[in-house]
């Protein structure tokens, strides 16, 4: 339906942006490409006052080098990730994540900052990025502060991101020359993933030394599968050699049932499609 | 209301509208551009489909605001100005492939987008690519035969078969 | 004479792949959707709908949104009383159908989530739904039945004054109507020394979706009140406003513009469009209503929804002789406009094609504190023939045969065609093994079975299913007579005019209402033809009532088997009315008058005229016989004499991940025998839409509430269509086998498409992984429904038993119709 009224403003700095939500507090929404807030908007499950729109701010957008990390900014949108060089080079696996996002069309605007942020269970961004181990660079009324993915998915929809704050930038370490898959299980394209598995792989000589494996929609925030990351330390990069790691993909976790899968069905789905990642990446 | 100026259809526009006012909403009511629908509202279903400063978007899904400046296209000028179909219209028509047509002017214009990314797509890069749009009508086993042949139209490449494959 | 352009050439148009006359216009935008009107002073109109499944309305306090900018009034149920008119049931199916009242805006009780309580008109379709927001409803929440089977039960009613939940209860049995045996004398003899198969399947409960949210305009101003509606029936809704708003018909107008998509879901006399309806009036100004997508999700009428246990008989050898059907048959919160009836439809469907010696079938209709339920493409015939389709395989695995070979087996033999049934219905034609063989060797039928063989020896992951559908329909709705002794409102016949206009085009106007079909395209095709006139002169105009007045619209497969026979009959009198003033101008006899390819001649010479010349005359009338009218227009109101059966083989091969479940369609091959073909291209847009609605019945979509009773697949995040990227190319065939009981010997294609495939897929993943020990999966085939069937199944042994009770205990509900595809 049309959404409620709101006030709007398009802040060219990041500086006024933050003015303006110090100003607002909780009765303003940050709007990065919209792929996210506006269907909440559009179904009224929130009627901000105002909307800050990112959208003019150039110094959110574009992707760069720092040393031995790739900076990232938070207006990048999906469709950029995809190609960007430096992406697919030092950070595959936030380049295939970001080709299954939802579709083309939301692909062109939704953003990699604006869909961390947004923090849905079932976002891609989320695991891809705490499977890189990303560290989030918030900006605020007191300065600058950077946050660990780990630390940064709080609960669903709910981040490390201060009422008064904007995320501004994702740093991810390098992972130059790393296979990547994100295996998405849905039952039609366009459908949020049932489970996902992000995996991001060091591997030579078909053995594979190391591995980030992260898991979407499993719980309330995107997780790590650290029993299979430490059980693929110089594992084989074969069916065999995977599926035990892969088999603990699931451990510890507490997954929801809903209509498209019981919490059974999502432990045993995320073994499998870990097994899948996991190979598929190290054959890359 | 916030004012805003674009260039919809290569004509330049000036409007105050709420900020609320959603692009498609300004498109069909402002402008008076019916061409575009809407078919839903969680942007599943890609009927609104109009291209954003050269890109295919969900104009459901972007605010008029957002597009202060910008360009956007529509179905409604995709033709020439003497009526020559664009060949993606052509592709569609030979190959059948509408029926309704209510989905028509966003898998029009996601296709369109499609092939000036992807000029020469395979039958699966075409589906994947169409993922963001929906059809209720033809099954969509036409749509994918309108976009190939589309391609081919494009490329100047004509198959005897035509649609009749 | 002015000398007219060459005659036409000499090509037929009947069965030329023309393309869509349609298209121009839809492709570049030029589009009239309803939501595209705009009157001067028109109101929008935005609903507040009730949350709650079943409960009473306390109280309504509407003065907030009273106040809010541009509001123009709000109305409560109790506000527009009788004047709001109801929506009725047009197809009471027994006499002692209890039928609830169904007003389009309650006044006490709210029976369904979704039910709109209350209406506001602004001047803005924006300020009205702000202040829709503001309109304060106190409810008092009652206890909702929302199981089927529980509903049976009646022990929570859906409407307490009712006493009960069964609407109705309709039964066809041979015995009875002496076209068979008895049942259960049949199902005894089987028992004793034969097989009898018994099963349950749940059809669940469906949304049509189409993809035109539906929108609805009146303008009270004009000396007719104008409806525009993204309808399927505009002149049944003209019909149903006059007989329940009081307006006299003349006084109506109704225009379905461009529509987008129909598929049953637009057949309906909605509460939006009395409510739309009644708010003009009342105000004096043109109101609109466009729905959300969610709004139609949970207020346009579902389909489908029932529980079905059946019962079928054969020898040991294999031959089937009897079949006993009891259905369950959800129909929501109120009996739609033909929405008791659909299930019936399926009545003399369920024996299908196969020869029986006895057949029951019993069909209870049941209220429920749901979305109601109405027709959705196939309207009784895809359950009907899910069922048989499943029920045949299932013989075929108790017999250790080919699934193919028992359904030949069974099958009516091209020789004996005409074909009374077991039901009572007069097959007129067919060739179920012209069209079997040609789809299994399209198919590859043999190599895929060698495959399957393959994978089933390895033990592979990938499992590979081959599923059969072998089916006929009826359609073509419908002889007007047949209607009126199952107690249908209305007839089946179809109206067409042909004008011949005096510059010679021809403009056609047909009763029939397409929202996709390409009638403008197919009848012109037809009119040109039959007049010998050139394709590009023919106008075909539709859907206004004023413009063609008479008519009973487009669904159940009828426009072209039921409309085009209208049109060809109107041509055919327009060619002899002109004959008299045609011979006339040729000084000639009549007797001496031939007419072919547009142009009248006189035997033995080169003398002749174009008929185009003579409609020209008719105009001038400055030369015509004594005693003629000068005109040669002409009308027709066909009633079909009997139902069409278009029949058809499907095969479908699917890969089923045993590690996931996830299933993939590998392959889809149909051959269909509609008969005459008027336009191959729009046959098999046809064919590819219906199939995969059907396939997406079987793998994708379900309607599913929670214990509250509200929607939970209310939106497309929720309610899964699939898209380019989930399907698959089909390979489409057909043969030809005419129909005998009209003109162009066609038999309908527009529902054939999702009535077969369905059970082609669902025999496809059963096949897969009965050697596992699994006969059925519910649908639709989630991949945790597969997963789980695999693994909690026993290997082998007790094949026929595994996922179904082997006789129907009635003390055990079985499995909830509310449990959705998690289950």
């Amino acid at each position: 339906m049309i959404p409620a009224k709101f006030d709007y403003l398009a802040p060219t700095s990041v500086e006024d942006a933050l003015r303006a939500l110090a100003e607002h507090g909780d009765d303003a929404k940050i709007l990065g490409g919209g792929q996210s807030l506006l269907p909440v908007l559009r179904m009224r499950l929130n009627a901000p006052e105002l909307v800050i729109d990112l959208g003019r701010i150039d110094s959110l957008r574009g992707v760069r080098e720092d040393g031995d990390a790739l900076v990232i900014g938070a207006m990048t949108t999906h469709s950029e990730m995809i190609t960007d060089e430096l992406v697919r080079e030092h950070a595959l696996l936030l380049s295939k994540a970001a080709a299954e996002v939802a579709d083309n069309q939301i692909r062109h605007r939704g953003t990699f900052g604006g869909s961390c942020a947004h923090a849905d269970p079932a976002g891609d961004m989320g695991s891809a990025a705490l499977a890189m181990d990303a560290e989030f660079v918030i900006a605020g009324p007191g300065g600058t502060r950077s946050v660990p993915a780990k630390e940064f998915f709080v609960d669903l929809f709910e981040t490390a991101i201060g009422e008064d704050e904007i995320l501004t930038e994702i740093r991810v370490p390098k992972k130059t020359g790393w296979g990547a898959h994100y295996e998405k299980f849905v039952r039609v394209a366009h459908q949020w993933p049932i489970v996902a598995v992000a995996a991001t792989v060091n591997a030579s000589g078909g053995t594979i030394s190391e591995a980030r494996v992260a898991l979407t929609n499993m719980g309330s925030t995107p997780l790590r599968a650290t029993a299979t990351e430490s059980a693929l330390a110089g594992a084989a990069a074969t069916e065999d050699g995977v599926r035990p790691a892969a088999e603990q993909a699931a451990d510890g976790t507490n997954p929801p049932s809903d209509l498209n899968g019981d919490s059974d069905y999502r432990k045993h789905l995320a073994t499998v499609l870990a097994r899948r990642a996991v190979l598929k990446a190290a054959g890359e | 209301m916030t004012k805003i100026s674009m260039r919809v259809d290569q004509e330049n526009v000036t409007d105050d509208v709420e900020p609320r006012m959603l692009l498609v909403q300004y498109l069909r009511e402002k402008l008076g551009k019916t061409g575009t629908v809407i078919g839903c509202d969680t942007s599943n279903c890609g009927a609104c489909t109009v291209h954003l400063n050269g890109r295919s978007v969900k104009s459901c899904n972007v605010l008029a605001v957002q597009a202060d400046g910008a360009t956007v296209d529509t179905i409604e000028r995709l033709a020439d100005d003497d009526g020559t179909l664009h060949p993606v219209q052509q592709a569609f028509r030979e190959c059948h492939g509408l029926q309704c047509g209510f989905c028509t002017p966003g898998m029009i214009m996601q296709a369109v987008d499609l092939l000036n990314e992807n000029p020469n797509p395979t039958e699966q890069e075409v589906r994947v690519g169409l993922e963001g749009n929906l059809c209720r009508c033809t099954g969509y086993h036409n749509i994918v035969k309108s976009v190939l042949y589309a391609a081919q139209l494009k490329q100047g490449v004509t198959t005897t078969e035509g649609a009749n494959a | 004479m002015t000398v007219v352009d060459a005659a036409p050439e000499a090509r037929p148009e009947i069965g030329r792949d023309r393309r869509r006359k349609e298209d121009q216009r839809l492709i570049t935008g030029r589009t009239r959707w309803t939501d595209n009107i705009t009157l001067p002073g028109m109101l929008h109109l935005a609903m507040v709908r009730s949350p709650y499944a079943h409960a009473k309305i306390l109280s309504i306090d509407v003065e907030a949104a009273d106040k809010s900018l541009n509001i123009y009034e709000v109305f409560t149920g109790k506000d527009l009383g009788d004047s709001q008119g109801v929506n009725a049931n047009a197809w009471p199916i027994t006499p002692e159908q209890i039928t609830p009242n169904h007003l389009p805006m309650p006044t006490d009780r709210v029976v369904f989530a979704g039910e709109i309580v209350a209406v506001v008109a602004a001047r803005t379709a924006a300020e009205a739904r702000d202040a829709a927001e503001l309109v304060d409803v106190e409810y008092e929440v009652l206890p909702a039945v929302l199981d089927l089977k529980e509903a049976a039960e009646d022990k929570v009613l859906a409407h307490p004054d009712l006493g009960t939940n069964k609407s109705a209860f309709w039964q066809l049995d041979s015995a009875g109507q002496g076209t068979g045996r008895a049942i259960d004398e049949v199902i005894d003899e089987a028992r004793a020394d034969g097989i009898v198969i018994e099963r349950e399947y749940r059809q669940q409960r469906l949304i049509p979706a189409f993809m035109e949210p539906r929108s609805v305009v009146v303008d009270p101003t004009g000396e007719q009140i104008t409806m525009w509606s993204a309808t399927q029936i505009p002149h049944i809704i003209r019909f149903l406003l006059a007989a329940t708003t009081g307006v006299p018909e003349s006084k109506i107008r109704v225009i379905a513009p461009d529509v987008g998509g129909g598929f049953g879901g637009k057949l309906q006399t909605t509460p939006e469009e009395w409510i739309t309806w009644t708010v003009a009036r009342r105000i004096g100004k043109p109101c609109k209503y466009t729905e959300t997508r969610s709004e139609s999700l949970v207020s346009a009428h579902h389909g489908r929804d029932q529980w079905q246990k059946l019962t079928l008989a054969a020898t040991k050898e294999g031959r089937v002789t009897g079949l006993k059907v009891d259905l369950l048959a959800d129909l929501g919160a109120y009996v739609g406009v033909v929405g008791g009836g659909v299930p019936v439809l399926g009545a003399w469907m369920f024996n299908s094609i196969y020869k029986w010696d006895a057949y029951q079938f019993n069909c209870t209709t049941l209220l429920t504190n749901k979305t109601w339920v109405d027709a959705y493409r196939g309207a009784g015939r895809p359950e009907a023939t899910y069922a048989i389709e499943r029920m045949m395989d299932e013989l075929a695995a108790e017999l250790g045969q080919d699934p193919l070979e028992v359904r030949e087996r069974n099958w009516i033999k091209h020789e004996e065609f005409p074909f009374t049934t077991v039901a009572g219905m007069t097959y007129d034609s067919g060739n179920y093994e012209a069209a079997t063989a040609k789809a299994k060797e399209m198919f590859g039928y043999d190599a895929l079975r060698a495959e399957q063989k393959e994978r089933r020896d390895r033990g592979d992951r990938v499992q590979l299913g081959i599923g059969i559908s072998t089916f006929t329909e009826m359609c073509g709705l419908a002889p007007s007579r047949v209607l009126g002794s199952l107690n249908y409102g209305a007839g089946g016949w179809e109206h067409a005019t042909v004008r011949m206009l005096p510059t010679g085009k021809v403009e056609v106007i047909t009763g029939t209402s397409a929202h996709g079909q390409g009638h403008e395209t197919a009848f012109s095709q037809i009119v040109a033809d039959r007049l010998g006139v050139p394709f590009e002169d023919v106008e075909i105009l539709h859907g206004d009532t004023q413009v063609s007045h008479k008519g009973l619209d487009t669904y159940g497969s009828r426009s072209l088997v039921v409309g085009g026979e209208a049109l060809v009959l109107a041509a055919d009198k327009v060619i002899e009315k002109a004959k008299p003033l045609a011979a006339h101008l040729l000084e000639a006899n009549v007797d001496d008058l031939e007419f072919s390819n547009g142009r009248y001649s006189v035997r033995g010479t080169d003398q002749g005229m174009l008929i185009s010349e003579v409609a020209l005359a008719t105009f001038a009338a400055h030369n015509y016989p004594e005693g003629m009218e000068p005109g040669i227009d002409a009308e027709s109101t066909y009633d079909p004499v009997n139902f069409s059966f278009p029949h058809g083989t499907h095969l479908c091969a699917a890969e089923i991940d045993t590690e996931t479940g996830q299933v993939k369609l590998r392959k889809y091959t149909c051959v269909d025998d509609i008969g005459n073909i008027i336009n191959p291209l729009i046959v098999a847009g046809q064919v590819h839409g219906g199939l995969v609605q059907g396939i997406a019945q079987a793998l994708w979509e379900e309607a599913v509430y929670d214990d509250s009773g509200t929607l939970v697949s209310g939106s497309f995040v929720d309610y899964l269509l699939p898209t380019a990227a989930d399907t698959i190319n089909f390979d489409i065939g057909h043969t030809t086998s005419p129909s005998t009981t009209n003109t162009l010997g066609t038999k309908g294609v527009g529902e054939a498409g999702t009535i077969a495939s369905t059970p082609a897929v669902v025999n496809a993943i059963v096949d897969a992984v009965r050697h596992l020990g699994i006969n059925d999966i519910q649908m639709p085939c989630t991949p945790e429904r597969v997963w789980k069937a695999i693994h909690t199944s026993s290997p082998k042994g007790d094949a026929t038993e595994a996922a179904a009770m082997p006789h129907f205990d009635e003390s055990e509900p079985g499995q909830s119709s509310t449990e959705g595809a998690g289950a």
